[in-house]
């Protein structure tokens, strides 16, 4: 089966209404910790787990994410090591790599892409690697069967989403709000609005993300059309704070998945 | 000349989250037609004049010149409204910002001049103005933080990594990302992604459009070697630009050799030459460590504590067409004295850099982008020497 293969699968075989997607960072707080997360993680309801490499400047992310990402590195997190906790968690449940692009750039897209295979993980998101960017990338996750799953926001006019969801892999990662990751209060205005645009410029499901933090939050983005919802900061939150993070984590998780019922 | 360079060779680009990928373009758009109206170019010349203070002089340093037998002539940006050559993109970026509908200005500052200059031009025109700067840099630059707030901008700590100018930049960038509507980012150094290395460079052109013409009348000649200093590499490339074309001319970058290029605390990824990386939206040479995260610069002086440099600078290096070398602290700082001694002229630390490394390999006709004065560095010189 290929990484494309398992992610259509993860949202085919969906226990609810929506995939429920959450985000994990590799090493943070450490490498075994971060493994028994993810592990709750797919325990407790996940579709597909994103596990985020842990990068010194991290453009998109907010700063809860921001903040892990610091800690991890400062405690010794490396791309290799975090490749084995992507190996760890997608041998329970199906997962993507969540990473910026200068790390893979670095490695190089080709050897990065067959290290992602050996690690049994099914799909790579670059939050700074925007279609006119990503050739050299897709060609070299094509190649494998691995998903190039680009981003879409709000801000991105019509034609330009036409281009970007007809090059989507696995699925159209849709941003909910202009801005950083981070939990936000309320509900993103115009979700339905937003939903419904990447719906109808893209063959793959649309999984919405940045700002979901509360359950009631992930039901309304489901009942708004989304085939998937990603949880990001949230649960990091959660590994940053509880004394038992993956326990911790396993909980919040399964409130989610209850809301998607 | 239609065209927005995206790429100087391999270098450039747009390594940004997708948020920002229609304001890119629309900047590019409205760089476009403001280069081409003429309105634009009056307003922005008169500013210029008027207000910040151009053109500004050549100078010849006649008392290095003695000690050192060189013919060092100096392009004295210092003597602009703000201190520096900062007011030059910070002018013609809000203009821009305007024109585009854009009353929020965000930027990001080292040692305090681009986020003074920006003040400056958002109190002179109205616009509201929103500065990130490292609290390192907070502490060491303490005058221009008390001037920016007097200006009327907001001054945002910046606590993250090293907090320097890097970590300043990429909080910018998330204030951006947030704000895209109705803010614009200007950018202060020729970094970031496509089309800000060109818009910075075409803005501070004039410093050697200026400094080519000066020269032709007062020596009869164009320079051999311009030689300024680069952090992240404005003040160089405009101070170079005009003279691309004039194969003759040999030019050299200076940058931050911080305590000593073997001991990895600097801030010279062009001289270090380290592998091509992303940083702050493109690519081009940084440092950083195997696996591909960025390091940490180090360098007295704020301007040039950066980890990366312009794309275009990296293509210049790997092409020949200029050179870069690195002067470190010590002999920063004591060309930061001998100048002030011999000249009467308080450089700013960073261009302290280029003065040394200029004072120890004087030529015939160099021509030294002054690009900023060192009221600001008073107190950490000061500190740092008694
Ligand atoms: C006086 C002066 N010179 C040089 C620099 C370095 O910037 P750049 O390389 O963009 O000219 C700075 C930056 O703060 C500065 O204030």
């Amino acid at each position: 089966m290929t990484g494309c293969e398992r992610i259509a699968g993860a949202f085919e075989g969906r226990a609810g209404r929506a995939a429920l997607m959450p985000y994990m960072m590799a090493c943070f707080p450490d490498e075994q910790t971060s493994i028994a997360i993810g592990l709750a993680c797919a325990a407790n309801g996940a579709d597909l787990v994103e596990v985020g490499i842990p990068y010194s400047d991290p453009l998109a992310d907010g700063p809860v994410i921001h903040e892990a990402a610091t800690q991890a590195l400062r405690n010794g997190a490396t791309v290799t090591a975090s490749l084995r906790v992507a190996k760890a968690v997608s041998e329970a449940v199906p997962t993507v790599v969540m990473c910026y692009a200068n790390l893979v750039l670095s490695m190089g897209w080709e050897p990065f892409a067959a290290e992602l295979v050996e690690a049994g993980v099914s799909g790579l998101i670059c939050p700074d690697l925007p279609l006119e960017e990503a050739p050299e990338a897709l060609a070299a996750l094509d190649a494998h069967g691995l998903a190039l799953v680009p981003l879409v926001a709000p801000t991105t006019p019509d034609s330009r989403l036409a281009d970007i969801g007809s090059r989507a892999r696995g699925f159209l990662y849709t941003v909910s709000v202009a801005g950083t990751t981070g939990e936000r209060s309320g509900s993103a205005v115009g979700i339905d609005a937003v939903v419904e645009r990447a719906r109808a410029n893209t063959p793959v499901p649309v999984a919405v993300g940045f700002g979901i933090s509360t359950p009631e939050q992930a039901s309304s983005t489901a009942d708004a059309g989304a085939e998937g919802v990603i949880i990001g900061s949230r649960l990091i939150r959660e590994a940053a704070t509880a004394a038992d993070p993956a326990a911790a984590v396993g909980l919040v998780v399964k409130d989610f998945a209850d809301s998607l019922r | 000349m239609t065209e927005v360079e995206h790429r100087f060779g391999p270098y450039g680009g747009r390594y940004v989250p997708e948020t920002l990928m229609p304001a890119l373009v629309e900047l590019e758009d409205a760089w476009i037609a403001a280069r081409n109206d003429p309105a634009y170019g009056a307003e922005l010349g008169i500013l210029l004049r008027d207000f910040a203070g151009r053109p500004t002089p050549l100078y010849r340093a006649e008392r290095i010149n003695e000690l050192t037998g060189g013919d060092l002539w100096l392009k004295r940006e210092d003597l602009l409204h703000t201190g520096a050559h900062k007011i030059n993109n910070a002018l013609g970026q809000a203009l821009l910002a305007i024109r585009m509908g854009k009353r929020r200005i965000i930027a990001e500052t080292g040692a305090g001049q681009h986020g003074v200059a920006t003040a400056v031009a958002c109190a002179r025109l109205g616009l509201e103005c929103v500065v990130y700067m490292g609290a390192e840099d907070i502490r060491r630059q303490l005058p221009n933080v008390e001037r920016m707030r007097l200006l009327g901008a907001t001054v945002a700590p910046v606590e993250s990594g090293a907090k320097t100018l890097k970590e300043a930049v990429s909080e910018a960038i998330r204030d951006w990302v947030a704000t895209v509507e109705t803010s614009h980012y200007i950018i202060g150094s020729a970094v970031g992604p496509a089309p800000f290395p060109a818009i910075v460079r075409d803005l501070q052109r004039v410093i050697s459009d200026e400094a080519r013409a000066q020269m032709l009348d007062r020596t009869g000649d164009l320079p051999k070697r311009v030689i300024a200093c680069v952090g992240g590499g404005s003040n160089a490339i405009g101070g170079f630009a005009a003279f691309l074309d004039d194969a003759e001319v040999e030019l050299i970058g200076v940058e931050a050799a911080g305590e000593g290029l073997d001991s990895g605390r600097h801030g010279a990824p062009l001289t270090a030459g380290g592998r091509p990386g992303i940083l702050h939206g493109s690519l081009s040479a940084i440092m950083q460590d195997d696996e591909g995260q960025i390091a940490e610069a180090h360098s007295v002086s704020a301007g040039l504590d950066y980890p990366g440099s312009g794309p275009q600078h990296a293509w210049l290096r790997e092409t020949g067409r200029a050179t870069y070398v690195a002067v470190n602290d010590t002999d920063a700082l004591a060309a930061f004295r001998r100048v002030s001694e011999l000249e009467g002229i308080i450089p700013a630390l960073e261009t302290a850099h280029a003065f040394s490394w200029v004072m120890a390999n004087p030529g015939e006709r160099d021509l030294l982008i002054l690009s900023g004065r060192g009221d600001k560095d008073l107190a950490e010189v000061i500190a740092r020497t008694s």
